[in-house]
C-alpha cells in the first residue's frame, strides 16, 4: 500500500553535499538514510535539516535540560508543552515563556523583533491562555558602533509595532550596550498570558482519523529555513540571509488571538500548535507524535500567497501567523465558522493516523514518508565536549586610577546600560487591557488579576560580564537578581523562564560555560522554589569565530497575595529612615563602574544560595505586612545610582542623606560595588524595630544609613549632589545619544 | 445609560472600555460588533482604540466602510452621543463625523505617556461634569495623534467652543513640550458643531481606578451618563 516518495522534476540531487548545504553533518545525512532505509528525496532532506537544526531539535541542550528543576506545588503544566504553566491562586493559571529571536533581528532588526513577539504570542495563547503581558531583553553592541542606532531603532520599532498593534502590553524589559555585542545582538522575547485551571489546551493530538485544519495566513516563500540560520554562526554573507526572515501581520496576529480562544470554547479542539520555526513541518510532526501517532498532509489544500510554491517551500515557510489545529472528527465545521467570523482561513489539510509515519502528499504524489519520531522525539542527541577556558579572560587594568566620586556618579548615571530607557518604552502600549498597576521603569512590572485581590510581578535580567567572568555564579546571580525585584514589589518568586544566549557548542569552552549556567540555574532554581517551566536555548550567537558572553536572560514570576500592598523604589516621605539590607559584601568585579573607567574588578564573590532565599523571605514578609514603604534592588552602578534612582520618584523628587559607616573613608566599592544582594529600603521612623527584627532575625545584615529629606539633595558622605541635576542626566543620556550629541 | 461600544477587527481598548463603564461605573455596556448594522438601542457609541483592520492603509480608512458606520453616522445625524477615543477619533474624522485629521506625531514614533489636558469648553454633554480650565491626567498611547485641519476651519472651531481638550502643562500652561504630538494649537479633542460627537486622542477609559494611575477619565464618561436624555 505504501507509495514510494519521490523527488520532483528540476530538484537538487538528495546527497550528501545538498545534506551539508542544508546544515547536516554527513553522519546525520548517513542516520537519514539509515532510518528510512533509502536515500531521501529532496523534500524530506529539507524536511530533517530544519527538525534536527539545533534550533528545532536542542540536540546539544537537550541531556542538559533535564537537570532543570521544574516540579512544586503550583507547576500547572512544566516543559514539553508550548509554554509552561503555574497557578497564581484564585482558579488562574500563569502561562508564560521567553524566547529568542536573535539571528532574524540583526539581518532585519524590525521584522526579526516584530516576529519574536508575535511568535512568543502564539506559544502563549495555543495554550488557550489571553496573553496578558510582555517583556523583552535587548542586549545590543556599544552606542558608539556605527550599526547600533539602526538596530536599536528597529527592535524597538518592531516590538512596538507588532505588541502595540495585538493589544498585549509591554509593562517590563532590559537594554544593555556592550561591544561585545557589536556582531551578534539578542533579543529575547517574554510573554505570559492567563488561563482558568483546568482549560488549558494542548499540543498533543489524540484520536485516529480526526482531521488536521490549516488556520491563519496564508504561506508565502519568507522565512524558509529560518531554523537553520539560527543554528549558525553569522559569517560575512549574513546580509543575504534576509529573505530568510519572516514578516510580521500584528493585525492578523489579534484576529488569530481572538479567534483561536472563541474556537477553544467550543471543546472542538483536541490540540493545537503554532507553525513557528520549521513551519507546517513542526507542528504537524511534533503534535502527533507527543500522542504516539502519526499524520498524513495533503499540501494542494494549503492555502497559499502565490501559486507555484514547491512541497518544499510549503513545508519549510516559515510564513507567520498560522496554526495548526487537530479537531474532533466531526466537529470541523464548529470552529471554522469561528475562524470565518474572524475572516481567518481554515482548512482541513490532512488526519491523524495510527501509523506513526509523516507522509506529505502533492498532487497526487506522495512527496515524504518518514517514521515521525525521527522529527520529533527522536532526533539527534549529543553530549559535546565541555572544558574550561585555559586561560581566564584577561581585564583591562590600564587605568588603576579611579575618578572623583561626583565625576564617577554623573558618568554612571549618564551611561546607556544605566541611564533611564524612557525613550525605548515610551514607545510600547504598557497600560492596555487596564491590568498594569506598575509598568516599565520600576524593579518588577505588577500586574493585577482582575476579579480577584491577587497580583503578579514580573522581571526580566541578564549579566553577561559577570557570566564572562564565571559562568556559574553568574548564572545564579542573574536568577538571584530577578527574584529579589520581583521580592522587592512584594510578590513571592513561584516560576521561571529562561532564555540561554551562548556561541558555538561544538567549542568545548562554550558547552563548557553553557554547562555551568545551566547548573547556576538549577541551583538557584531549587533554593528559591522556583521551578523552571518554559524555556529556550539560542547557541551559534558569534561571528567569524567570536561568541558574545554567555548570556542566560532569566524571567520571574512572582505572587502576591494582596494587590494593595505592592511596593515600588521611590522613596515617598520625607523623614523616613533609609536602610541597607544584604547578604554580602559588594565588589567591583563585572560592575558598571569597571566597565566604563577600565578598572579590574576583581573575581566574582560567591553567592550563598540560603541568605539570598532569606532576603527574598523577609522583603515578601515585611511587604505584606505592610512595614516597608519603598524598596529597590542595588544593581548596575551600585549604591549610588540605586539611591539616586529611589529619589527620582515621578510623583514628586526627593532627596536623601546618608552616612556609610565609615565616615569619610568610603570609597569607591562602597559607592559604587555591586554584585552582593542589596536592597534599600525606606520604612517610616516607627516600624524601623520591627523591620530590623525581620532581616537580623535571618542571619542578614541590616543597618539603617540615613533618611529620606524633602530637599531633592542627595548626600552620601561628602558627595551633595542636586537630585534634579542628576535626573536630567539620567533622562537624557540616550536621547542625547541618539540626536547625535555626543 | 445604555451605551455600546463598537468592536472592529484590530480594536483594542474595546474590552478596557467595557470594563470602564460596566465594571467600574455600573453601567449598561454592551459590545457592537462592526458587521452589525443594529445598535441595539443604546443611548451612546464609544468608538475604542486600537488598529482597526490593521490601520496598514491610513488609520481609520477603512473601518468607516464597516456596516456599522452607517448606522452610526445615522445615529449621530440624529443627534445621538458618540465618543471616539484614539483610533474612534481617527475613524470619526476619516467618516467626517468630526472635522480635520490625524497625522503622524511629529517624533514620527509611538508615545505612550500621561499627559496633561485642559478643559476648554465644559458646557458639552462630554464635559459637563467639569469646569473650564480644569485640568485632566489622561495617558495617551497612539503613533498618529497629531491634528490638522486648515487655519479658516480652526479659526471657526475655536469661536464656536469645539477644541473641548488642548494638551497643556501641570501647571495649565501651553507649550511646545507639553504637546506630545505636535498638534495643531496644542489640540487633544474636539466635538462637531452639534456638539454630539466627540473624539479625543487620550484615553479616559484608562483611567478610571486610582490603583492604575488616576480617575480623570470618571469626569468624561460621567458627564456623558449625566446627559442621558
Amino acid at each position: 500500500m505504501s507509495e514510494r516518495p519521490v523527488s520532483l522534476a528540476g530538484e537538487p540531487k538528495a546527497d550528501v553535499e545538498q545534506a551539508r548545504a542544508f546544515g547536516l553533518t554527513p553522519d546525520e545525512y548517513r542516520k537519514i538514510e539509515q532510518i528510512i532505509g533509502r536515500t531521501p528525496t529532496y523534500t524530506e532532506l529539507g524536511v530533517f535539516s530544519v527538525m534536527w537544526s539545533e534550533h528545532c531539535s536542542y540536540k546539544s541542550s537537550r541531556i542538559h535540560l533535564r537537570k532543570l528543576p521544574s516540579k512544586s506545588e503550583l507547576v500547572v503544566q512544566g516543559p514539553g508543552e508550548n509554554a509552561g504553566a503555574i497557578d497564581v491562586g484564585d482558579g488562574w493559571a500563569a502561562v508564560f515563556k521567553i524566547e529568542s529571536h536573535n539571528h532574524p533581528s540583526f539581518v532585519e532588526p524590525y521584522q526579526g523583533a516584530a516576529t519574536g513577539v508575535g511568535g512568543i504570542l502564539r506559544d502563549i495563547f495555543t495554550m488557550g491562555a489571553r496573553p496578558v503581558a510582555s517583556m523583552n531583553s535587548l542586549k545590543f553592541g556599544s552606542f558608539d558602533h556605527p550599526r547600533t542606532r539602526y538596530l536599536l531603532g528597529g527592535v524597538v520599532g518592531g516590538i512596538g509595532g507588532y505588541g502595540n498593534c495585538v493589544g498585549v502590553p509591554t509593562v517590563a524589559g532590559e537594554v544593555m550596550f556592550d561591544a561585545a555585542y557589536d556582531a551578534n545582538i539578542l533579543v529575547n522575547a517574554f510573554c505570559l498570558g492567563l488561563v482558568r485551571k483546568g482549560e488549558m489546551m494542548s499540543a498533543k493530538a489524540r484520536g485516529v482519523g480526526n482531521p488536521v485544519l490549516y488556520v491563519g495566513s496564508a504561506t508565502g516563500r519568507d522565512g524558509i529555513h529560518g531554523a537553520s540560520m539560527a543554528s549558525a554562526e553569522f559569517d560575512k554573507e549574513s546580509e543575504a540571509k534576509r529573505p530568510a526572515v519572516q514578516v510580521g501581520d500584528p493585525f492578523t496576529e489579534k484576529l488569530l488571538i481572538e479567534a483561536c480562544l472563541e474556537a477553544g470554547k467550543t471543546g472542538a479542539i483536541v490540540a493545537i500548535q503554532d507553525m513557528g520555526a520549521a513551519g507546517l513541518t513542526s507542528s504537524s510532526s511534533e503534535m502527533p507524535s507527543h500522542g504516539g501517532l502519526g499524520i498524513e498532509l495533503d499540501l494542494d489544500k494549503v492555502p497559499l500567497r502565490e501559486a507555484n510554491l514547491t512541497p518544499y517551500e510549503i513545508l519549510l515557510s516559515e510564513s507567520q501567523e498560522r496554526m495548526l489545529i487537530v479537531a474532533e472528527r466531526g466537529r470541523e465545521s464548529e470552529l471554522q465558522s469561528v475562524f470565518e467570523k474572524w475572516d481567518l482561513h481554515a482548512v482541513v489539510i490532512g488526519r491523524i493516523t495510527d501509523d506513526r509515519r509523516w507522509r506529505a502528499r502533492w498532487h497526487g504524489q506522495v512527496v515524504a514518508d518518514i517514521p515521525i519520531g525521527a522529527l520529533a522525539n527522536d532526533a539527534p542527541l549529543y553530549d559535546r565536549p565541555a572544558a574550561a577556558h585555559k586561560t581566564q579572560p584577561s581585564v583591562n587594568t590600564s587605568i588603576a586610577k579611579h575618578p572623583e566620586l561626583s565625576k564617577a556618579l554623573r558618568a554612571l548615571l549618564d551611561s546607556p546600560n544605566i541611564a533611564s530607557k524612557k525613550w525605548v518604552y515610551r514607545q510600547y502600549d504598557s497600560l492596555v487591557l487596564s491590568n498594569t498597576v506598575l509598568g516599565p521603569g520600576s524593579d518588577a512590572a505588577v500586574l493585577r488579576i482582575k476579579n480577584s485581590k491577587r497580583a503578579m510581578a514580573l522581571k526580566v535580567d541578564s549579566n553577561p560580564r559577570a557570566c564572562a567572568l564565571d559562568p556559574y555564579i553568574g548564572a545564579v546571580g542573574v536568577v538571584c537578581e530577578a527574584a529579589r525585584n520581583v521580592a522587592c514589589a512584594g510578590a513571592r518568586p513561584v516560576g521561571i523562564t529562561n532564555c540561554l544566549n551562548y556561541g558555538n557548542p561544538e567549542r568545548p569552552e562554550v558547552m563548557w560555560q553553557f554547562v555551568r549556567g545551566v547548573e547556576g540555574l538549577r541551583d538557584a532554581s531549587l533554593a528559591f522554589g522556583a521551578p523552571v517551566v518554559s524555556g529556550n536555548v539560542s547557541f551559534y550567537n558569534e561571528t567569524e569565530g567570536h561568541a558574545i558572553p554567555p548570556t542566560p536572560t532569566i524571567a520571574v514570576l512572582g505572587v502576591m497575595s494582596d494587590v494593595a500592598k505592592h511596593v515600588t523604589q521611590f522613596f515617598k516621605n520625607p523623614g523616613d529612615a533609609i536602610a541597607i539590607v544584604r547578604t554580602g559584601k559588594p565588589s567591583l568585579a563585572a560592575s558598571e563602574y569597571s566597565a566604563l573607567f577600565q578598572i579590574d574588578g576583581g573575581s566574582l564573590n560567591p553567592i550563598e544560595l540560603a541568605r539570598e532565599a532569606a532576603l527574598i523571605d523577609g522583603l515578601v514578609e515585611g511587604c505584606e505586612q505592610g512595614l516597608i514603604r519603598s524598596a529597590h534592588d542595588i544593581a548596575e552602578g551600585g549604591l549610588a545610582v540605586a539611591l539616586a534612582e529611589a529619589c527620582f520618584n515621578p510623583r514628586a523628587i526627593l532627596g536623601a542623606e546618608v552616612e556609610l559607616g565609615r565616615a569619610g573613608n568610603a570609597d569607591a566599592v562602597d559607592f559604587f560595588g555591586e554584585g552582593a544582594s542589596t536592597v534599600i529600603l525606606s520604612i517610616s521612623p516607627g516600624d524601623v524595630a520591627r523591620v530590623e527584627k525581620l532581616f537580623a532575625g535571618r542571619g542578614l545584615e541590616f543597618a539603617v544609613v540615613g533618611k529620606v529629606i524633602a530637599d531633592p539633595r542627595l548626600k552620601i558622605g561628602s558627595l551633595d549632589e542636586d537630585v534634579s541635576e542628576l535626573q536630567r542626566i539620567y533622562e537624557d543620556a540616550i536621547p542625547r545619544r541618539l540626536r547625535g550629541g555626543d | 445609560m445604555k451605551w455600546g461600544v463598537v468592536r472592529f477587527p484590530g480594536s483594542l481598548d474595546d474590552g478596557d472600555a467595557l470594563h470602564a463603564l460596566a465594571d467600574v461605573m455600573g453601567q449598561d455596556a454592551r459590545i457592537l460588533w462592526h458587521k452589525d448594522e443594529s445598535l441595539g438601542g443604546v443611548e451612546c457609541i464609544l468608538l475604542p482604540g486600537g488598529f482597526s483592520y490593521g490601520d496598514y492603509l491610513r488609520t481609520g480608512a477603512i473601518a468607516r466602510f464597516s456596516p456599522i458606520m452607517k448606522s452610526v453616522a445615522k445615529f449621530a445625524g440624529d443627534g445621538g452621543l458618540v465618543i471616539g477615543t484614539c483610533n474612534g477619533f481617527q475613524i470619526l474624522c476619516e467618516a467626517h463625523l468630526l472635522p480635520g485629521a490625524l497625522t503622524r506625531n511629529r517624533s514620527l514614533s509611538f508615545i505612550c505617556q500621561r499627559v496633561f489636558l485642559r478643559v476648554e469648553n465644559a458646557s458639552t454633554p462630554f464635559t459637563r461634569a467639569t469646569k473650564q480650565g480644569d485640568l485632566l491626567q489622561l495617558p495617551i498611547k497612539h503613533g498618529e495623534g497629531l491634528y490638522v485641519a486648515p487655519e479658516d476651519e480652526l479659526r471657526q472651531m475655536e469661536e464656536r467652543g469645539q477644541v473641548i481638550l488642548r494638551y497643556v502643562d501641570a501647571d495649565g500652561r501651553e507649550s511646545d513640550h507639553a504637546n506630545p504630538n505636535g498638534s495643531m494649537r496644542a489640540i487633544a479633542g474636539v466635538a462637531n458643531e452639534r456638539f454630539n460627537v466627540f473624539g479625543l486622542m487620550p484615553h479616559p477609559e484608562h483611567a478610571v481606578e486610582s490603583m492604575l494611575g488616576g480617575t480623570d477619565g470618571l469626569k468624561i464618561f460621567q458627564s456623558i451618563a449625566g446627559s442621558a436624555r
